[in-house]
């Protein structure tokens, strides 16, 4: 049988080769190569290491993470699936899907270590397109600093003492670019004594205007098992994060289209168009991604409740968020 | 050529609300709706559920004048969306009444007995605790929009037909 996979020459670029099982992970200057039993499936290097960089970032996120319409992660809470068009209704019906699954530790370690190998110096793969270099060409370096930023979590609220601090330029992060007028203001707290540390708030718009990364939710503020997680956005969603529950959003600016998929088929299914203001609900079998002409702020809303893995795990967790 | 950025907002009283455009399904499913729109049409400080994950909520409101004061056995917390908001709040002599297990905010009767807090001015954009237990007033010079994250509750307002898109604009 003729091997169809593609010549790439690590002696010449410089960069590792990554197995998880039977998966075999490979670059060249361009493009990212995935061998599997069935065959290999090919992405641009840069949308896959930005896809790559948000399923560690996000910890393979809730439910599914989609590279792209055929390569993605599915979350299963302590273990998760990798997969080959598993969530792409041809490959299925055609019996040409494949998927293993692997503890999750295992997993991300290789990922992480494939990310920090693959990433070379310049290129930010968290960042916007006009903000960083290519990820193109030969091994250069590293840029270990940038994919290894930490989502900020709050326990309770941003900015209480002992609680994660407010963004400012003496914290690193400068108002970026497309933000410049974003009011940077702070809450006029007027405290009786004695009640000083009791009440407590901050400019969550201008906190956001100084994300120094785009499609990375923080959070702000916890209520009980509801995690305010508002995000900067701009250019595209590096994945198509498929929901395995439901999720909200919130867009405090400008404009982001949302194109929306049948989670299991990737059939379209619509196309939310969000403004300043405007609230929607992902349902859980849906597939989303997300495109912001101009960088914007959203609220990304989501239940941290075990209560629902549970649901998740027993198939019974509400397709919707409310019927009427 | 240098581009000069504008970040776009909206307000209680200029919003351009987007929508949905569909290709199969329904599109109730979007729970589509617009905390400005909701807070304009809306009695001052009625509590509109604008999101609902289980139990927990976002909830939209017309901030006018002063409101009623409020507890809540949880931590909440609200957002203005738009103009000028004050938080006032009063540490209560007797938190006996609040059952630690009752989810969302509670409507109290009149101004409750216990010792001043202060207060928070809050402008576009700024986020206010609104700590567990503690009573809290909002005042509003002009009408204003505001969100809460809080729990479902008592004062939790559920009119989706009235605030969702049920039909392709």
């Amino acid at each position: 049988m003729t091997n169809l996979n593609a010549m790439v020459d690590n002696k010449k670029t410089g960069y590792q080769d990554f197995t998880a099982g039977s998966f075999t992970f490979r670059r060249d200057e361009y493009f990212a190569y995935v061998d599997y039993p069935g065959g290999e499936y090919v992405m641009p290097i840069d949308d896959f290491l930005k896809a790559l960089m948000r399923d560690i970032a996000w910890g393979f996120f809730y439910g599914t993470v989609n590279f792209d319409s055929v390569l993605g992660t599915t979350n299963h809470y302590g273990n998760v699936d990798l997969f080959i068009g598993s969530e792409n209704e041809e490959y299925v019906n055609n019996g040409k899907d494949y998927k293993e699954n692997f503890p999750s530790d295992e997993l991300m370690e290789i990922f992480q270590a494939m990310q920090s190998d693959w990433t070379i110096e310049g290129f930010d793969p968290f960042a916007a397109p006009q903000e960083t270099g290519t990820a193109w060409g030969p091994k250069n370096g590293n840029n270990d600093e940038a994919i290894s930023r930490k989502r900020q979590v709050a326990k309770r609220m941003i900015g209480i003492p002992g609680d994660t601090e407010v963004r400012s330029d003496d914290t690193g992060y400068p108002v970026n670019r497309h933000f410049k007028d974003v009011d940077q203001s702070q809450p006029v707290v007027e405290a009786e004594p004695g009640f000083e540390d009791q009440i407590h708030g901050f400019n969550l718009w201008a906190h956001l205007s100084r994300s120094d990364v785009t499609w990375n939710p923080s959070v702000v503020s916890v209520c009980k098992q509801s995690l305010l997680c508002p995000t900067s956005e701009e250019y595209i969603l590096p994945v198509e994060h498929g929901n395995d529950r439901v999720e909200w959003f919130v867009q405090v600016s400008d404009e982001i289209i949302w194109d929306i998929k049948d989670g299991k088929s990737s059939k379209p299914r619509a196309s939310l168009v969000m403004r300043a203001g405007d609230v929607a609900c992902m349902p859980a079998d849906i597939r989303h991604q997300g495109f912001s002409p101009k960088r914007s702020m959203l609220i990304v809303w989501e239940n941290g409740s075990p209560e629902i893995l549970d649901m998740i795990k027993q198939g019974n967790q509400p397709r919707v968020g409310v019927e009427f | 050529m240098s581009v000069e950025y504008k970040t776009t907002y909206a307000s209680i009283d200029n919003y351009n609300k987007g929508g949905v455009q569909m290709v199969s399904g329904n599109i109730k499913d979007y729970v589509f709706s617009n905390v400005y729109e909701v807070a304009a049409t809306s009695p001052a400080y009625e509590r509109v559920v604008v999101a609902i994950n289980l139990v927990y909520t976002l909830e939209a409101a017309r901030a006018e004048g002063q409101s009623d004061w409020y507890v809540c056995a949880h931590d909440e917390f609200v957002i203005a969306f738009d103009y000028d908001v004050e938080v006032h709040y009063i540490k209560l002599d007797d938190t006996s009444f609040i059952d630690d297990d009752k989810d969302g905010a509670i409507k109290l009767n009149e101004k409750p007995a216990g010792q001043y807090m202060g207060k928070i001015t809050l402008k576009r954009g700024h986020q206010a605790l609104l700590p567990e237990k503690t009573a809290y007033s909002i005042k509003a010079e002009k009408p204003a929009t505001i969100v809460y994250q809080t729990v479902l509750g008592d004062e939790s307002v559920q009119k989706w037909n009235e605030i969702c898109l049920t039909e392709e604009q």
